[in-house]
């Protein structure tokens, strides 16, 4: 099997936390070897993850804990975020997501509508499992030995 | 991982200077200094980012709000001296095409 390093985290699912863990991640890709761009990207997609957690918790008045795990493997970062919480409706989330399009009026723009949309265009692959609360699993690739990801890349065209 | 908000009152224009992380923590913050701006008919608000070397969507959503606040108000918002990585997440979600960014860092400072 495939070894790794592994680190969790446990967190209360409060705002103020976000920052904790995205240093927190910043300091495990920087020992990884990503670059100052994809440490950026990394930071910007697991602060969205979790602030969705603690939104989440927020909303339900459950004051709970998020979890972060880090697979710290030789080709690549994967990184999960689990909320105990209520589950949401998936389909339509991923029907809400999307860069702003010029016909859209701006009325209609959702002021929360891009944290999911952000990692997936931050992130190489992005896997959410909404059995029991909300998991985010989230991989990046080293650069360098990049292989095999491109069946799972989400396209980023702009 | 803190936000320092500096008003700067310019009679017609209202500026604000922001230093440090936008996110879920500080993003509230960010919104009541900035909203209640965006209310005055006429007026001209800009956001100075020079300082600001962390963004993430909740940060995207305040200048959403924003935004809608200036077209039911008659006001302007125009984002000024945004850093490469904080000026990327505009694009990435097409929000620079409806909000007035400029990216470049003005002369002088």
């Amino acid at each position: 099997m495939e070894s790794f390093d592994f680190i969790e985290m446990k967190v209360p699912a409060r705002a103020e936390y976000v920052g904790v863990v995205r240093l927190s991640t910043s300091g495990i890709a920087n020992r990884m070897g990503f670059s100052y761009e994809e440490i950026e990207d990394l930071k910007v997609a697991i602060s969205e993850a979790l602030s969705n957690a603690t939104e989440h918790a927020y909303k339900t008045g459950d004051d709970g804990e998020v979890t972060i795990g880090f697979g710290v493997y030789q080709d690549r970062l994967e990184v999960m975020v689990a909320d105990r919480g209520g589950s949401f409706d998936l389909q339509k989330i991923k029907k809400d997501i999307g860069p702003y399009e010029n016909n859209q009026s701006i009325e209609d723009l959702r002021e929360g509508g891009f944290g999911l949309f952000l990692i997936e265009a931050l992130m190489d692959k992005v896997e959410i499992k909404n059995d029991y609360g909300v998991i985010v699993l989230m991989t990046k690739y080293l650069h360098e030995n990049e292989v095999d990801i491109n069946d799972d890349q989400i396209s980023t065209t702009q | 991982m803190n936000l320092n908000i500096e008003r700067i009152d310019n009679g017609e224009t209202q500026e604000l200077k922001l230093a440090g992380e936008i996110d879920a923590y500080t993003a509230p913050q960010l919104k009541e200094a900035l909203l209640p701006l965006t209310k005055n008919e006429g007026t001209t608000v800009v956001v100075d980012f020079e300082g600001v070397n962390y963004m993430d969507s909740t940060g995207l959503g305040v200048f959403i709000s924003a935004l809608k606040s200036t077209k039911e108000n008659n006001s302007d918002l125009r984002l000024v001296a945004l850093q490469e990585r904080v000026r990327r997440l505009f694009d990435i979600t097409g929000l620079d095409s409806i909000i007035d960014i400029e990216s470049t860092v003005r002369g002088g400072k």
